[in-house]
């Protein structure tokens, strides 16, 4: 009898909802002599209680994925609505024109082709450059740095993260930009029948071209790749690696057989990440590109205007709606580009290891 | 090429953590010799310097000779990597590779040792697969990934991937204590086989798994926390489970071990 009040009492304590202490629950005990009903309410009282914390921790979760997924639809909408008069006015061919002259509401001539030329260019150079060096440095900072010396370059690397790009662009243009240059001319001299090498539309001694704003990208978007394939490659699991070394593998092997292929997708999608950075940046690339009137030679001595660069550039005149659709119409693409390449990165970093 | 192992006077430290102290045992060719003690007491330790897989770990070292045939596996010319293709080694957690099908794993060490020829590396990979008792499970699926298979079939995809390349000598590390007793029985008629060929040392929990596959058995007892594992005796496997010459060795083997 004792025994059946404490495993009574338990279930019921915690069910009342005013402070009364024990009155209520001697009620309970003579209105429901059956001892099972007691108890699973109790149960089913806690069990509700976690129910709701799991259904308001959904609700909170799916609508923060609504509300995220819903503003990017949002500005994409908003960028729409805004430039499709401005893309109906327009005189010139949107994708092939090189022009972009806004200056003159009622006769309106703007196309991408430069600005996506210079985007596409000096961030695929970039690319390219910093995605060997930044797999080279997270393979050198897991596998064949000394102890001592991970943490600090490790930190080094972050440290490139957080410079602000307005620091890289003074950079790139007083410093880099006229050092590049004597490398810049032997590429052109040497090198020029190749269309990228070809002389551009900018002078390469002034140093304002998409050769050098390339490679400020490249320092730019390199810690973020280096720090993601970095991690991706330390997960890399000891009994593989141990199994590989175990086989007779040198340290190169051993990575060749399991850190690569286990670090692969990451490393593929961090640098889609890094170009998805490199496509947008405006201010490092607006202070160091040169402009020029004459359109683009799609060669890396070319200078111009992003995307982003020229939005930024022109943004003290956004007062007349139609000219401003002309600035927004880019921006859009410019959004559909970054969206594509994250998206790719994304589809590439998620794909399972085989198997 | 079975060869015999030769540990003499070994020293094994972990940085300044001194894991094994004076460890002297032969390991005669083509036979079984089972490494046996309580958790913690260095078994894994000893058995990964035999193959120099202990200094992959930072700041681990050892002292002393192991000497394999004779010759020092730690001598100043010896090449790491030389002696991992002659003496393999099969872990407690399965370990196939996971990007690779169940062929390239077993024939990986080849690779890695510069066999290119397809004909050759076939050849091998049947051979080897046929050795570890796994050819008819898989041969309708040797280009599906090794992790496709189950635990059992893993561990002995592990060691056709070990025998593939012809070891002298093979070290087991519990290799079965990720599995049922039907897979585990499979690897101990294993071991049974491949020690027709194969000089083997395997480390392991089970008091019967060491009575049935092993020739000869060390037991290794530490003498106290923080105290460096020792070798207590090394006998034959009969000998060590009838009539061991040390207290410590019988109470740990009829379970009498705190
Ligand atoms: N990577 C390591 N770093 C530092 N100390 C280690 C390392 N690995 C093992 N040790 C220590 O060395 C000693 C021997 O460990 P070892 O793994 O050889 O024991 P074991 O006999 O194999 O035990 P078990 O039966 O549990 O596998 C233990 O005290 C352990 O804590
Ligand atoms: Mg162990």
């Amino acid at each position: 009898m004792n025994n059946r009040d404490v495993t009574k009492s338990r279930p019921g304590a915690p069910v009342p909802s005013g402070g009364q202490g024990e009155t209520p629950m001697i009620g309970a005990m003579s209105n429901d002599p059956p001892e099972p009903p007691a108890r699973t309410l109790g149960e089913a009282e806690g069990a509700a209680s976690r129910r709701r914390a799991d259904l308001i921790f959904r609700w909170l979760a799916t609508g923060s994925g609504i509300a995220v997924v819903l503003s990017i639809a949002l500005i994409g909408i908003f960028l729409l609505i805004q430039s499709v008069p401005s893309l109906a006015a327009n005189k010139a061919s949107f994708l092939f024109s090189a022009e972009f002259l806004t200056t003159d509401p009622a006769n309106l001539r703007f196309g991408i082709r430069d600005l996506l030329a210079v985007t596409v260019l000096s961030s695929a150079f970039a690319l390219l450059l910093a995605m060997p060096v930044a797999l080279g440095i997270a393979l050198f900072l897991t596998h064949y740095a000394p102890a001592g010396l991970r943490r600090p370059l490790a930190y080094v690397i972050d440290v490139l993260a957080a410079v602000p790009s307005i620091v890289y662009g003074l950079w790139g243009f007083l410093v880099l930009g006229p050092a590049l240059v004597p490398f810049a001319e032997w590429l052109n001299q040497s090198l020029s029948w190749f269309p990228l090498f070809a002389t551009g539309n900018v002078s390469i001694a002034g140093g304002g071209t998409i050769f050098t704003a390339g490679i400020v990208l490249a320092i730019m978007i390199l810690p973020i790749i280096t720090a993601l394939t970095r991690d991706a490659f330390r997960q890399t699991p000891a009994r593989h690696i141990e199994g590989a070394l175990a086989l007779g593998a040198t340290r190169w092997e051993m990575i060749r057989t399991t850190v690569l292929p286990f670090g692969r997708s990451a490393y593929v999608g961090a640098s889609m990440l890094g170009l998805g950075r490199a496509l947008g940046e405006t201010v490092a690339v607006l202070i160091i590109l040169r402009t020029s009137a004459s359109a683009s030679g799609f060669s890396l001595f070319d200078g111009g205007y992003t995307f982003a660069s020229k939005i930024a550039s022109a943004a003290s005149e956004f007062s007349q709606p139609l000219p401003t659709g002309a600035y927004i119409a880019a921006g859009l693409v410019l959004f559909v580009l970054t969206f594509v390449v994250n998206a790719i990165g994304r589809a590439i970093a998620g794909e399972k290891v085989r198997g | 090429m079975a060869k015999r192992i030769d540990i003499k006077d070994v020293d094994i430290y972990y940085g300044k953590f001194h894991a094994v102290e004076g460890v002297t045992v032969s390991v005669p060719p083509k036979n079984v010799t089972a490494f046996i003690g309580p958790s913690g007491c260095g078994k894994s330790t000893v058995l990964r310097t035999l193959n120099r897989m202990h200094e992959v770990i930072p700041g681990a070292r050892v002292e002393g000779q192991v000497l394999l045939d004779g010759e020092d596996i730690y001598g100043t010319n010896v090449d790491p990597v030389q002696v991992r293709r002659t003496i393999g080694m099969v872990f407690q957690q399965p370990n196939p590779f996971p990007t690779m099908s169940i062929r390239d794993n077993v024939v990986a060490g080849l690779k890695l040792a510069g066999t290119r020829d397809k004909k050759k590396l076939d050849e091998v990979a049947e051979r080897a697969l046929r050795g570890a008792n796994l050819w008819t499970e898989v041969k309708d699926r040797l280009n599906k990934p090794g992790s496709g298979l189950s635990g059992g079939q893993q561990q002995r995809l592990c060691i056709a991937r070990a025998i593939a390349v012809q070891p002298d000598v093979l070290l087991m590390d519990e290799p079965c204590s990720a599995l049922d007793p039907i897979s585990t029985l499979a690897i101990e008629d294993l071991i049974g086989q491949l020690k027709q060929d194969y000089t083997i040392v395997i480390v392991t929990h089970n008091m019967q798994q060491a009575a049935r596959v092993s020739d000869q058995t060390a037991f290794f007892n530490l003498a106290g926390v923080g105290q460096p594992g020792r070798l207590i005796e090394c006998n034959d496997t009969e000998k060590i489970f009838s009539n061991p010459e040390e207290k410590a060795t019988e109470d740990y083997i009829s379970g009498r071990f705190g």
